[in-house]
């Protein structure tokens, strides 16, 4: 068995556009309290808790209902399924798994993190994990800076993708870095 | 406690009667049933007036003891006598420690273990559902009639096969399950409700046998989880069995009988709870061989024996809070949950921690059951809209498949709000392959090994194609409940492939209803009258809420439609009047059917209409 699916993943009803579902105009930079307050509104009136005592028909329209509205939130709430999101609605595919292509310069800065991530690990050093995880948060929250100007000011969809991988990359990263926290203890 | 609800007038909550719901905290060491009365949480005594309910059973040759004379006599019927059984809910013989320490026969069943009495084998199922069905009946003879529904707390940790499992013992124990909830879930609805609180706030439960922490962001009528970790085999039972491995070592004895093990872990309980407000214990006991033991525990030896459990507990806090993206000072307030939270060592480990006093202004016993028993009445509808909370819960461990190399791809990650739902693609990897055999795990860890195996299944009626064409769709739903169901669908070709499964531990629906018929014999009930209240109650609350909808949403019908549900309306209504459950359930089956498309247009509305209404608001 292997898998084929490039987007891992995919909401489970798909057919739907977050935004639109959320009643918001489909951008990179997120209006947060718009988006929990409409989640919110819509929950309150599909939840299963809704329709506890409900009939069989309700309780199903409810759960997929409530399945939908979970995942389209959680969609718009990640950054890098935001944009991917977006980029395929002006038909830019993000290609996480195809295209690794990465400017040299930003191979050459993973690799000291990774570096730094593993004498962290086994020297034990705590405060060495937690400052780069503090870099690694810098890193990310200038890449989205970057993401948000090409895809909603410059509408630069190609070199948005290019971004977006990055910061995929330094997700995976960060994933890492929850695991050596476990290892530490 | 609550404030009284009073109703505007013309608007007052009982068009309908008022159903009975209750909240049932199932724990490893203590149960309690918990009912809101005139909008108040309160605990349902026995009969003597004693809220809680030892979780004891005790098997005898033709009759079952459960509570206080099942603990009166473990120590003298060790074997047959089963305390802690949460413990071994959904749990296989490798999966629990200090087995050793157990004075059971214990059974290696597929899935779940089984414990061998005098009365048969029983399963933990078997054994919770005894538990449940005393619970049941105080609530019906205290609440004057057959329940509409209850929910039944969980720790927060339970895996997929602990839910099932739980889940299982309410219908066996013949309950109409409404919901699980979580236990620091549960304690958040309570604290949070009595307190009007707001903010972030975390969930320290500590009970008999596990650890949740549950990180909580209240806000006006929601609570929302945002990260939860636990160790669903640590608790108050781990302290118990450091104090008995002292006791031994201390006394210098001899491997013990099992009715001496007994005793020592009732006085190594006793000893934990004495030094709750006091410097030293003394454990004196005279064993079934005649030597007595009669040794002293200060609470200085006490935290050194125990330190290792109380920082093992502090591993899930760091683990929940990182998973919020949060860090100890964010936290507004701990609430201390659970009655191993009393020992005075876990209350400053956890203020060191947060540098903040723990809330303990809630009893740790109940506060559980109480807010079992809020959400309860919300999800039997007793609440009018408007005055009910919305409650969005995760699923704490990670749900994935096995791939190739015994890898684990993740499908749902932890701490993704529930009801979720997801899906992935495969394909076959030889050409002409027309079946797949997949695996469901849950787990963090990579390898499949480290994870736990929740199913197997196979997909198969495949057409026979080249390698990588055919495109196998598995599907993950997470329900309310935090249960997993998985679909598999091959489409590419005309001719569809699909199964579905729910993984279930060695227990099957008949299996289910087989005990249900027995329990039914051995409690002196008609099996038949109870099916036929059963489906009676369920009919009549669909044909209720059917009835509401069509006065509500009649618009969104055609004549044809209407009349097709009217129908079955009518139809279900002349059922309920005849004596043959059977018929009850048929007649509620098509009801459902003839619904399915107005039940989805009038949820499609109502996403419609909030969205409306938000803009309005915004504006």
């Amino acid at each position: 068995m292997s898998r084929t699916s490039a987007a891992a993943g995919k909401a489970l009803t798909s057919n739907g556009n977050p935004f639109e579902l959320f009643g918001l105009r489909p951008a990179f930079t997120l209006d947060s309290e718009a988006l929990e307050r409409a989640y919110r509104e819509i929950q309150s009136q599909v939840h299963p808790d809704r329709f506890a005592h409900a009939g069989d028909a309700e309780r199903r329209a409810s759960l997929q209902w409530t399945t939908r509205v979970n995942e389209a939130y959680r969609t718009l709430k990640s950054p890098v399924q935001r944009a991917s999101h977006l980029l395929s609605l002006h038909g830019v595919d993000v290609a996480f798994e195809t295209n690794t292509a990465m400017p040299a310069q930003f191979l050459m800065h993973q690799m000291e993190l990774r570096e730094a991530l593993e004498d962290a690990v086994e020297t034990k050093d705590l405060p060495a994990l937690e400052s780069l995880q503090g870099k690694l948060d810098d890193d990310a929250r200038s890449l989205e800076a970057q993401i948000a100007s090409a895809i909603d000011h410059k509408k630069d969809y190609a070199a948005a993708a290019g971004l977006v991988r990055e910061l995929q990359f330094l997700h995976k990263l960060g994933a890492e870095i929850d695991s050596a926290y476990e290892t530490i203890g | 406690m609550a404030l009284l609800q009073i109703s505007e007038p013309g608007q007052s909550p009982a068009p309908h009667e008022h159903r009975l719901a209750v909240g049932i905290d199932l724990g490893t060491t203590n149960s309690l049933v918990a009912t809101v009365r005139s909008g108040v949480a309160t605990v349902l005594p026995d009969a003597q007036g004693r809220p809680l309910l030892p979780s004891i059973v005790r098997y005898g040759k033709d009759q079952v003891e459960v509570g206080y004379p099942a603990q009166a006599r473990q120590s003298e019927d060790p074997k047959n006598t089963i305390v802690s059984v949460k413990r071994f809910m959904g749990r296989g013989v490798k999966d629990v420690d200090h087995l050793q320490n157990a004075p059971y026969d214990f059974v290696d069943a597929p899935g779940m273990l089984q414990l061998r009495t005098v009365a048969g084998v029983k399963s933990p199922v078997e054994v919770s559902a005894e538990i449940l069905r005393v619970l049941r009946e105080r609530a019906e003879m205290s609440m004057g009639g057959a329940l509409a529904g209850a929910v039944i707390t969980v720790p927060a940790y339970f895996d997929d096969a602990q839910r099932q499992a739980t889940k299982d013992a309410g219908k066996l124990a013949g309950l109409n399950v409404l919901r699980l909830l979580n236990e620091p879930t549960a304690a958040a609805i309570a604290y949070g409700l009595d307190n009007a609180s707001e903010g972030v706030f975390a969930v320290y439960d500590l009970g008999g046998g596990t650890f949740d922490l549950s990180i909580l962001k209240l806000s006006k009528g929601v609570f929302e989880v945002v990260a939860t970790s636990g160790d669903s085999m640590l608790g108050g039972d781990d302290f118990d069995q450091r104090v008995f491995c002292w006791i031994v070592e201390a006394a210098k004895l001899a491997p013990l009988a099992p009715r001496d093990m007994r005793l020592l872990l009732v006085k190594a309980r006793e000893a934990k709870e004495y030094l709750t407000v006091h410097q030293e214990a003394n454990i004196t006991a005279r064993l079934s061989t005649g030597e007595v033991v009669d040794v002293m525990l200060d609470t200085e030896t006490f935290c050194r024996i125990t330190q290792t459990l109380v920082q093992k507990t502090l591993v899930p806090v760091r683990k929940a809070l990182r998973d919020a993206g949060l860090s100890a000072p964010d936290v507004q307030g701990v609430v201390m949950v659970g009655g191993a939270t009393r020992m005075p060592l876990i209350q400053r480990a956890v203020a060191e921690f947060f540098k903040r006093d723990p809330l303990n202004n809630l009893d740790p016993d109940k506060v559980v059951a109480l807010g079992a028993a809020m959400q309860a009445n919300v999800l039997a509808g007793n609440k009018p809209q408007g005055e009910d909370w919305l409650l969005l819960d995760v699923i704490p461990l990670s749900l994935g498949v096995e791939t190739m190399g015994g890898l684990v791809e993740k499908i749902i990650p932890r701490n993704t709000t529930i009801p979720a739902g997801r899906a992935q693609e495969f394909t076959t990897y030889k050409d002409g392959q027309t079946g797949m055999t997949f695996h469901v795990v849950q787990g963090e860890r990579e390898l499949v090994s480290d994870c736990r195996s929740l199913a197997r299944f196979e997909l198969k009626g495949i057409p026979p194609m080249a390698a990588g064409a055919a495109r196998v769709r598995v599907t993950y739903q997470v329900d309310a409940d935090g249960l997993l169901s998985v679909t598999a669908r091959e489409s590419t070709t005309g001719a569809e492939a699909s199964v579905a499964v729910k993984p279930s531990y060695g227990l099957g629906d008949a299996d289910i209803e087989r005990m249900l018929r027995d329990s039914f014999e051995h409690a002196n009930e008609d099996v038949h009258a109870r099916a036929l209240t059963e489906a009676r109650v369920e009919a009549q609350r669909l044909a209720e809420a059917t009835q509401s909808a069509l006065e509500a949403d009649a618009q969104l019908l055609s004549t044809d439609e209407r009349a097709t549900i009217d129908q079955a309306l009518t139809a279900l209504r002349a059922a309920v009047q005849k004596n043959d459950h059977r018929a009850i359930k048929h007649a509620s089956d098509a009801l459902n059917r003839a619904t399915e498309e107005f039940a989805a247009r009038r949820m499609d509305q109502g996403v419609r209409r909030a969205l409306a209404g938000k803009k309005i608001g915004s504006l």
